[in-house]
């Protein structure tokens, strides 16, 4: 195993007084992808979520425990959350492009970062479309509003938007839940390609997802963590019952 | 079978009575208006202030309340509209269903309710205490104290209906609370936002209790913030008043005239809105 770039130790959340996730602690490897499964409503959406601390926004909800990034807590008091989430990247389940143009949405981030990256916006904007698999269908209509986008357009609208902030982690939760089936294809090969240059997690309910995608696997059960490793190792020789129970179909 | 085939026949025919009703009731209105104020509607009606005999005028035209009535109304709104979207915002993102927040809302609705002849009296009181004379200016704060509630409101449940999702896709990218704000929500809540102002506008111009004591009435138009201003509800209210046909005529063409300016102001807010709906995510 490569030399871990998230740390998850002890972590616990609570949803009011219901506990989501118990004691989770974990290595996420740098690079490749590390796929969160699990049956519906066992925490993956919240685990990935406390790694960008984005769920602090909503109500009432409890974190302890601590996840560092590059070995620093994310948790720590004095850090800045705008900066987590600059350096981690999030692409949702349901595709939600910014109330503005294409343009201004892979530029959304650059902008507000004030980061040109050496070039000028142009560039930035037709690079991150370009990495999302994206440009060829805009390149002629950037200053259309990005909501006359088809629902797969606009998930890789969304993952251009979240690469042109040049996040080092990309966190995925279901990011091809509301597609059809070729829409979802093309969102995985994204992936597939931009794991070469970063971390990326995907939480999915998609044994056959996960199979397809993941280089480490993480398997939740009921707030729990129940099994982790390489891929090869969690699908091919699960170590826990339950492991083997969900893989062979048997529960969740 | 048959009982409950007769109730909701029953209860349709009640909906669509009730909505009859209140369309019939509008269509009277706009009809009364236009029927006895067109005949004393005339060029020098806009564009002269009152002349001749009686004490309202018989000659000239309203002018003064015309303009008093949009600088009053205008300046309220503007006025509200720099207090309400700081509230608006503050309620929706940093406050959000607080504690304080919830206060705050019920204060405001409070304040919603109270009729507006409390506004011109309390603001009477403190024009007093200030030695302030009625005044363009002391009309204004009130109106703008008066239209606050339900700009604030109107921000508030545009602002509410924002799903969350986009609000979390502008902090995953790193953005700041504000920046999500005014980049992300004011975009996305254009229309309502308008509304919400438009509304507001048009509680301030038709009221006439809020500014009978505090900005006045003249004959002449608005020349300072520290002169008394006309206004054209209580143009209405002073012409109907007098015990003279020709001058009651008039006010029904007064009457017209604000009617024209909300309607007018509505159309445009609906033009605007409708330009800024293209990049509202649904």
């Amino acid at each position: 195993m490569l030399k871990p770039h998230i740390q998850i130790q002890d972590l616990n959340v609570w949803y009011d007084t219901h506990r989501a996730l118990k004691d989770i602690t974990a290595d996420v490897p740098a690079y490749g992808i590390t796929a969160i499964v699990g049956p519906s409503g066992c925490g993956k959406s919240t685990l990935l979520k406390s790694l960008n601390r984005l769920l602090e926004e909503t109500d009432r909800v409890r974190v302890t425990g601590s996840v560092l990034l590059d070995g620093a807590d994310i948790y720590r008091s004095g850090v800045d959350v705008t900066d987590v989430r600059t350096r981690v990247g999030l692409l949702a389940p349901k595709p939600f492009p910014l109330p503005m143009s294409i343009y201004d949405n892979v530029a959304y981030g650059p902008r507000i970062h004030s980061r040109r990256n050496g070039g000028h916006m142009d560039g930035v904007v037709e690079r991150h479309l370009l990495e999302a698999g994206l440009w060829d269908e805009v390149r002629d209509r950037l200053r259309a509003p990005a909501s006359r986008l088809s629902t797969g357009q606009q998930q890789r609208l969304c993952l251009a938007r979240a690469l042109a902030v040049e996040p080092e982690v990309l966190l995925c939760d279901e990011p091809t839940s509301a597609l059809d089936p070729i829409s979802a294809q093309r969102i995985e090969s994204q992936l597939q390609a931009l794991k070469e240059k970063m971390t990326i997690l995907v939480v999915t309910h998609l044994l056959r997802q996960a199979r397809r995608l993941a280089d480490y696997v993480i398997f939740l059960w009921m707030g729990e963590l129940v099994e982790s490793g390489t891929a090869a190792q969690v699908f091919g020789a699960p170590r826990d019952e339950r492991t083997r129970a969900y893989l062979a179909g048997d529960i969740g | 079978m048959k009982r409950r085939k007769l109730e909701e026949a029953l209860f349709k025919m009640l909906m669509m009575g009730s909505t009859v009703i209140v369309l019939g009731s509008l269509a009277l209105i706009l009809a009364t208006v236009a029927w006895r104020g067109l005949p004393a509607l005339n060029l020098a009606m806009l564009t002269q202030t009152p002349k001749g005999g009686y004490y309202l005028g018989r000659e000239g035209g309203i002018l003064n309340a015309i303009v008093g009535s949009l600088y009053l109304a205008g300046g309220a709104t503007i006025l509200a509209m720099v207090m309400s979207l700081p509230i608006a915002l503050y309620l929706q993102i940093y406050a959000a269903r607080s504690r304080r927040a919830e206060l705050a809302r019920l204060a405001l609705d409070v304040l919603w309710g109270v009729p507006s002849i409390v506004y011109g009296a309390f603001g009477f009181i403190i024009m007093l205490w200030l030695g302030m004379r009625a005044s363009l200016l002391g009309g204004i704060i009130v109106l703008a104290l008066l239209e606050l509630p339900i700009m604030v409101r109107g921000m508030d449940e545009a602002m509410a209906m924002v799903p969350l999702a986009l609000k979390e896709a502008s902090y995953a990218l790193g953005a700041t609370r504000l920046e999500t704000a005014l980049k992300i929500i004011v975009r996305q809540t254009t229309p309502g936002l308008l509304t919400a102002i438009l509304l507001a506008f048009g509680r301030g111009i038709g009221d006439a209790a809020s500014v009978l004591f505090t900005a006045g009435y003249t004959d002449r138009l608005p020349d300072s913030l520290f002169g008394p201003a006309a206004s054209l509800p209580l143009a209405v209210f002073f012409q109907l008043g007098t015990p003279f046909p020709a001058v009651q005529e008039r006010a029904y063409a007064s009457a017209l005239v604000l009617t024209i300016i909300v309607l007018a102001l509505s159309l445009i807010s609906r033009g605007l809105a409708s330009r800024f709906t293209k990049h509202i995510i649904r």
